[in-house]
């Protein structure tokens, strides 16, 4: 396989994750022009007047053809504009941008903790069918799906909190008495570490610790599932079987032979986690009150304040994407069919 | 070799066509060779009849607030305490089953009608109709399912019947996708071919030949989808979408209840976590269950 | 023999758990193998033969269990080492080749890196080392280019090539014992004969024992010393091959022998005497009757091409040759023959020849690029073939399968299957009515009435492939194309089926258009016979002249590779 090969097909993804994109933009511009209901009368909000509402929907462009009215929102997207909060009064953008950081470092910090457990636990569970740790795989993934993370969540802040007091209250990122560390990746925690401030860093991991293990319970099912099942497939299959009938060691098979093919549906099925994951982090954030675009999203729905929500829809659509295009140029590198059979 | 006998035996034991009383032995036996399906029956069973005869099994009225009975724990009187305004916690959560079960079921079997249709005709034709319907499908899951769901509920409005619709609308992709799958793989099977050398009109070799055949890895789809409905449409009353107070439901519920957490009333937000983490789980098992019966093979 | 045998199996029983108990699949079987010897184990599937071979090496399933017996390899006893012991066996003293080779390799890893692994596995290398000796090792097993072939993955190669790359696999470390797990199953017949002589000459100059288990009697015979054949578990006889087809002690060995089909013998010779019945008289052709009777099919310069870099989506026609890719793919390229009313003719190739989209767009499953069909005088090609599912001549224009199981929706009884055409295109409405004809088809194809009522898996393969002609046979076709009917059933069913079809087209006076990649057989039902490369006809004429006195290499070269029983 030739590398300019892999450098085209990266390119073909990317090219590929075009569609998805004008699908979002599409679908975003419905919800907030093309359904019942007058746009401008949500966009003014409950206290609004008729003359305000007239102003709206003359800014807004609704007095227009929808062509018309997708271009200029086409052209408002480009320059960044997702309008103006009606709660905080802040442009929407600014708002997603400065709570993006906590809403990542939530989802990124829990994404690591389940896939730490969810993949070893799913591998032993395949090597050693109908062991007590393929009954325990099988339970945590049973109850992993069947948990609400919400109440998940709440049962951890009961006991940590206020039974036992060794977690900090759910309120945010950070006590309130603390200062957040000077910012440089948005991540309180790689931020605290930054400025050597280790006060601060094991704060902000005490309060980061029960939201991310809620978010982890929830998104360790699909993985460990996903995994067991990837390799007690391809502990079956015909390859597998050559490379033991060849003498090859346990571990060779194991890790060269079968974890590296398992590991191929498994990549694919992180995109699914990844839809879960920042679906379930709306949920978490309102737990545990963490500033991140979650619950501004919610905060802003309780107000009807739509462009707040449409921005976070949008926003959220363009990380997975974003996601999405990670996983599969890494499924290119690592799978060489990929583009070599037409 | 040992493989074939093995996938002769599988096919054996499936047999959902061979006429009802068979279908009941078939049944009896799968129930008592795995007691864990047959708990998944029972637990389906309770749920069943909450969700029928809850409001007139349940002790007290699930909106009669009392103001001498705030936030009680549990007791004899009240099993699962009281809540804020004193109205009795157990009742509210049987009388839940209904509503939380009727959108998720509801939602499902939107669903499961758009995406089997618009899958196994995106499957058996090939073409644009598959441009068409994968693209439609890529949209959909090019957002994050919940997060659409939460924007739909806001741009058509908090109903809840907004609600069926944007929980239908983020599983569609899973009911089509799956449904084409099952489709092009046996479009150009031997019997789909051996149908329109009988004579068979496309459309007819699909309804008769190609979807009764996909139809129960489908089905255990289904039931492993219910559960995630449950979750999702639970989701949305939690964040405030839907369900509106007083309207007794399980997310709702947990949402009021989670105030009172940190200050130690557990009872509020735990019975209707349990009765929804109990639901969820039911559906669950039962599609293993299904999926044992299905397909012996495809355990995981 | 005075000498202690190489690999000694005594008493061996392995048995499965599954859902419904235990079961036994392999039943006290012995079986020796001498220093430097080929042994066959042959037997039809469900004999046992693969499982007994896995046991060897003790790499059966985990459900499987060795329940009884001893398995000893030149002193050690292998059916209770522990498994470090059976890591340095395995690859290093008895290694094993497998069929699907293509599966057998490891999809994701270079094929060099492969073989690689076992070299330094068992300390035959270095990783320094390694390198050279694999590319040796590539050049042993006759791979074109192994400096580049070395860093190849399995998917750029073919199926013959990675079977050449599980050998080098197997070789690699020289072992003293070579198990062949039905190697060529799945290959073309060419490539067939390329890999069984390279395995031949390699492990004879090697002096290692061969144990080949194979389905496939003519097979063994011709490279095998002594031949073990097993039947349900158990090993019925151990003979010398010369000895087995002259003079098998066991009546099973005897019927199995008797089935394979192999030059000289006609087609009610494959079955047991006792059930022989007298050969329907056969219609002769020639000139006259040709022109007094126009052809049943005419098919004129027919060709189907398939854009470029299009997979094409048409199961019947399998990948295409990597060469092809790059420029539109003719899949067939320009064929034109007659099919003679009452004339059963043979078109035969190797996978990829075009045949079997040859006889889709003769059937009408799929559109031709371009070329007429005529079929009784009427031009059929010109109607599409999403159309002529409600065409009147559907019915006169019926297609048995290759695989009887595919072929039958799971869902239909026997008894619905049938009907099915009789409903739709039979313009038969009365359950009564089609339920008579229906037991008329089923006595007309033997299958007792009694299992019209079952369903696909309920009944065994040749059963399936009785359902499937009665099928074909409901609306008194004028042509059948017979694609591969025997393919996929055991040779004592194959003998059933063929001689079914022989006394049907005697019956009903319906020509056939049999698609076969198998020459003997294709001999034993055709008067004439097509031979296709590359989506072109090569050769063509009377059966027993082109397999005589072919006329050209390629035909040549099919006949030589098929394998030759000695008689």
């Amino acid at each position: 396989m030739a590398r300019s090969s892999k450098l085209a097909i990266v390119g073909g993804r990317l090219a590929e994750a075009l569609p998805a994109l004008i699908g979002i933009i599409v679908v975003t511009f419905l919800l907030t022009r093309a359904l019942p209901g007058d746009p401008a009368v949500q966009f003014a909000g409950p206290a609004a007047d008729a003359k305000s509402i007239a102003e709206i929907r003359k800014s807004l462009g609704l007095d227009r053809s929808l062509p018309e009215q997708f271009v200029i929102y086409l052209g408002q997207l480009a320059s960044g504009d997702l309008g103006q909060s009606i709660s905080t009064g802040q442009p929407v953008l600014n708002e997603l941008v400065t709570r993006l950081p906590a809403s990542l470092e939530l989802t990124l910090a829990a994404l690591l903790l389940s896939i730490t457990i969810a993949l070893p636990l799913g591998i032993l569970a395949a090597t050693r069918p109908d062991t007590w740790i393929d009954h325990l795989c099988r339970l945590v993934t049973t109850a992993g799906v069947s948990l609400p993370t919400f109440f998940t969540g709440l049962a951890l802040v009961y006991v940590f909190y206020y039974l036992l007091g060794i977690a900090p209250a759910p309120m945010g990122r950070l006590d309130i008495v603390m200062l957040p560390p000077p910012t440089v990746t948005g991540f309180y925690t790689l931020d605290a570490l930054i400025a050597a401030d280790p006060a601060t860093f094991r704060a902000a991991l005490a309060q980061l610790v029960l939201p991310a293990t809620t978010l982890a319970l929830f998104t360790l099912a699909p993985i460990a599932r996903m995994t067991r099942g990837a390799m007690l497939q391809v502990l079956g299959s015909d390859f597998v079987r050559t490379a033991r009938a060849a003498g090859l060691s346990g571990r060779t098979v194991l890790l060269t032979y079968a974890l590296r093919n398992a590991l191929l549906p498994v990549i694919t099925t992180l995109g699914m986690v990844f839809s879960f994951t920042l679906g379930a982090n709306v949920l978490v954030e309102k737990v545990f009150a963490w500033p991140g675009i979650g619950s501004y999203a919610i905060e802003a729905l309780v107000v009807s304040d739509y462009a707040a929500v449409q921005g976070f829809v949008l926003a959220m659509a363009l990380l997975f994407v974003t996601l999405n295009l990670v996983i599969d140029i890494v499924y290119t590198l690592v799978d060489p069919r990929v583009g070599g059979e037409g | 070799m040992q493989r074939n006998s093995a996938s002769e035996a599988g096919s054996a034991r499936r047999d959902p066509r061979r006429g009802r009383s068979t279908w009941l032995r078939h049944l009896h036996h799968v129930v008592t060779s795995n007691p864990v399906t047959l708990i998944a029956f029972l637990l389906l069973g309770i749920l069943l009849l909450a969700a029928i005869a809850g409001p007139s099994l349940v002790p007290y009225d699930p909106l009669a607030t009392s103001s001498r009975m705030q936030l009680k724990p549990p007791s004899w009187q009240h099993w699962f305490g009281t809540d804020q305004l004193g109205r009795d916690v157990f009742s509210r959560v049987v009388v839940a089953a209904r509503l939380d079960l009727m959108i998720s079921v509801a939602a499902v079997a939107l669903s499961f009608v758009a995406g089997a249709t618009l899958g196994s005709l995106a499957g058996y034709f090939g073409g644009w109709t598959d441009r068409v319907v994968g693209r439609l499908c890529d949209t959909i899951m090019a957002f994050p399912l919940f997060v659409l769901a939460m924007g739909i509920v806001a741009a058509l409005g908090n109903t809840i019947e907004n609600i069926v619709y944007a929980t239908a609308i983020i599983n569609l992709p899973f009911y089509a996708r799956m449904a084409r799958a099952e489709a092009s793989i046996r479009r150009n099977a031997g019997f789909v071919q051996a149908a329109r050398l009988s004579g068979n009109s496309d459309l007819r070799t699909l309804a008769v030949h190609v979807f009764p055949n996909a139809l129960p890895p489908m089905m255990v789809q289904a039931s492993l989808n219910m559960g995630w409905a449950i979750l999702n449409a639970a989701g949305l009353s939690f964040i405030g979408l839907g369900v509106r107070p007083p309207t007794p439901e399980w997310g709702i519920m947990v949402a009021e209840g989670a105030n009172y957490i940190v200050s130690g009333e557990w009872w509020l937000a735990l019975f209707p976590g349990l009765a929804l983490m109990l639901a969820v789980f039911t559906f669950n098992l039962l599609g293993d269950g299904l999926r044992d019966i299905v397909d012996p093979q495809r355990r995981t | 023999m005075t000498t202690a045998p190489l690999l000694d199996v005594e008493g061996l029983t392995v048995s499965f758990a599954t859902r419904n108990g235990t079961v036994t699949a392999v039943k006290d079987v012995s079986i020796a193998v001498a220093k430097g010897e080929t042994v066959g184990i042959v037997g039809e599937s469900g004999s046992g033969k693969s499982v007994t071979s896995y046991a060897v090496l003790r790499i059966l399933d985990r459900a499987g269990r060795i329940a009884a017996g001893s398995i000893t390899y030149s002193g050690i006893a292998l059916a209770d080492a522990d498994e470090s012991a059976l890591q340095d066996i395995r690859g290093r003293e008895i290694s094993m080749i497998f069929q699907n080779p293509r599966a057998a390799l490891n999809p994701i890893r270079r094929v060099g890196q492969q073989i690689e692994d076992v070299l330094v596995q068992h300390a035959q290398a270095t990783r320094a080392t390694a390198r050279d000796k694999a590319i040796d090792l590539l050049r042993l097993v006759r791979i074109n280019d192994p400096e580049s072939r070395h860093s190849s993955y399995p998917f750029e190669l073919s199926g013959g090539m990675c079977q050449r790359i599980v050998i080098a696999i197997a070789l690699a470390c020289e072992p003293r014992l070579l198990i062949a797990d039905e190697p060529t199953t799945g290959l073309d017949v060419t490539t067939q004969k390329a890999v069984m002589e390279l395995v031949r000459e390699l492990t004879r100059a090697r002096g290692m024992a061969t144990l080949l288990i194979t389905h496939d009697l003519g097979l063994a015979a011709e490279y095998c010393d002594r031949i073990v054949v097993m039947e349900k578990g158990r090993v019925v006889e151990t003979a010398p091959a010369t000895r087995i087809f002259r003079a098998a002690a066991d009546p099973y060995t005897q019927r199995l022998m008797q089935a394979t089909p192999r030059p000289g013998v006609g087609v009610r010779e494959l079955l047991p005497a006792e059930v022989r019945t007298a050969m329907p008289p056969r219609a002769k052709f020639n000139d006259e009757t040709a022109c007094e009777h126009p052809p049943v099919l005419a098919v004129s310069d027919l060709v189907k091409a398939y854009p470029k870099g299009s997979p094409g989506g048409w199961a019947f026609w399998r990948k295409p040759p990597p060469e092809a890719t790059e420029v539109a793919f003719r899949a067939v390229d320009g064929i034109s023959f007659n099919v003679a009313s009452g004339e059963s003719v043979g078109l035969v190739g190797e996978s990829g020849c075009g045949k079997s989209t040859t006889s889709a767009m003769v059937m009408r499953l799929i559109d031709q690029t371009s070329g007429t069909i005529l079929f009784d005088g009427k031009d059929i090609g010109a109607v599409p073939s999403s159309d002529f599912a409600r065409h009147p001549d559907r019915g006169r224009l019926q297609l048995v399968f290759q695989d009887p199981t595919d072929s039958l929706n799971p869902r239909f009884t026997a008894a619905r299957a049938i009907a099915d055409p009789l409903h739709r295109l039979g313009g038969i409405t009365r359950a009564d009515e089609a339920r008579t004809k229906v037991e008329l088809l089923a006595r007309q194809v033997g299958l007792p009435l009694d299992l019209l009522d079952r369903f696909p898996h309920q009944l065994s393969g040749g059963q399936k492939a009785r359902v499937g002609i009665a099928r074909a046979i409901a609306l008194s076709p004028k042509l059948v194309v017979l694609d591969e009917p025997t393919a996929a059933l055991d040779v004592s069913v194959q003998a059933v089926v063929l001689n079914l079809l022989v006394d049907l087209r005697a019956e009903l006076g319906m020509s056939y258009l049999f698609v076969s990649h198998d020459l003997n057989v294709v001999r034993l039902l055709c008067d004439r016979v097509i031979v296709m490369q590359r989506g072109r006809i090569v050769e063509q004429g009377e059966t027993e002249a082109v397999m005589q006195s072919p006329r050209e290499a390629y035909t040549r070269e099919l006949l030589a590779a098929a394998p030759r029983p000695p008689v």
